[in-house]
């Protein structure tokens, strides 16, 4: 269970760009690839903790879940793989380790909220 | 307050152990060092197949080892029966090793003296998977013990591998070990990838696979000259 750690790498990232920006973050929004080796769940689960007693208390983590596209040399088209167990076209079955999508952990948006002018 | 605004912010998360990662990676080149990063589940066999690669690669080659485990230092002390260098990083609580790791406990090491350098990984199928040491091979261990299916239960640690060892092969008869059943379970989730069937205990199929390591380090010595 590595999650904790990996929310804390999360936690850390958004609030650099909290301060650098000086906005409030609500909300953080993550791309989890299948093949991150992270598990959504475990996630989530260790969310809370890791943002306790930090800027970002009683944010929402959204993860957005990217499967895993490869390429196949047979088709020559990127297919989407319905399972991580078996790295095979889904259409012809030719094997393929070309991976174009699927390792992602990136925070890839914040959620805002600006303070309005005053006056 | 305003309606919320959505930024686009797009950062890695683990940008900080790719970074270091990477630069072990360039560093390992420049002293012409291959290192291999061993992965498995806890009770594989990774510490006695460790202990007899750096044996048998001794004659030849120089070789060392760091050790990840959560808490003892029995593996390093195992390990240091085969006269080799070992340092173990004990990681406390937790699971996996990280770049940074790597980099603090090469610290006091001239990488130049090395040829090999093996990094046993913390017993775990799932959250080193993550992580790049820098490594120029990760080779996944099971036994036949774990049965053939391994490989479909932790894919993404499979699939991240360049070679898998399959060791143990003493007991697959006790076991009904279904060798063509372990093999489509790793071609299914790693396609292409070197599989060696062995018994560090017995000795048989190691030379093979320590064949394989020697003609490794020889390519990466041929492409450094060019």
């Amino acid at each position: 269970m590595h999650e904790l750690s990996i929310a804390m790498g999360i936690v850390d990232a958004a609030l650099d760009e909290s301060q650098r920006r000086g906005v409030q973050v609500s909300a953080v929004h993550l791309r989890l690839g299948a093949l991150s080796g992270v598990v959504k769940d475990a996630l989530m689960f260790s969310w809370e903790v890791a943002c306790q007693d930090t800027q970002l208390q009683g944010s929402q983590l959204i993860v957005d879940e990217v499967p895993v596209i490869v390429f196949c040399t047979q088709c020559h088209a990127e297919r989407e793989l319905p399972s991580v167990q078996s790295f095979a076209c889904p259409v012809c079955g030719a094997a393929t380790m070309d991976i174009r999508q699927g390792k992602e952990l990136e925070v890839f948006a914040i959620e805002v909220q600006e303070e309005e002018v005053q006056g | 307050m305003s309606e919320p605004r959505l930024v686009e912010v797009r950062r890695n998360v683990l940008k900080q152990n790719d970074v270091i990662a990477h630069a072990l990676r360039s560093q390992f080149r420049a002293a012409g060092v291959f290192v291999v990063s061993l992965v498995s589940s806890p009770g594989s066999g990774k510490t006695t197949f460790l202990e007899k690669t750096l044996t048998q690669l001794q004659p030849r080659y120089r070789v060392a080892a760091l050790v990840g485990d959560l808490a003892t230092e029995n593996d390093a002390v195992r390990l240091a029966r085969s006269k080799a260098p070992v340092k173990q990083i004990t990681t406390g609580t937790l699971c996996h090793l990280e770049a940074a790791m790597v980099q603090n406990a090469l610290q006091d090491w001239n990488l130049h003296d090395l040829d090999f350098l093996f990094i046993e990984n913390v017993g775990n199928l799932v959250c080193p998977s993550s992580y790049d040491l820098g490594e120029n091979l990760r080779l996944v261990l099971m036994s036949v013990t774990e049965g053939e299916d391994k490989p479909l239960k932790y894919p993404t640690i499979f699939n991240s591998a360049d070679v898998a060892v399959v060791t143990k092969n003493e007991l697959a008869d006790a076991v009904e070990f279904d060798w063509n059943a372990a093999r489509n379970s790793i071609q299914s989730v790693r396609p292409g990838m070197q599989i060696f069937r062995l018994s560090a205990k017995t000795g048989e199929g190691m030379e093979e696979y320590l064949k394989f390591l020697g003609q490794r380090l020889a390519e990466q010595t041929a492409v450094a000259q060019i």
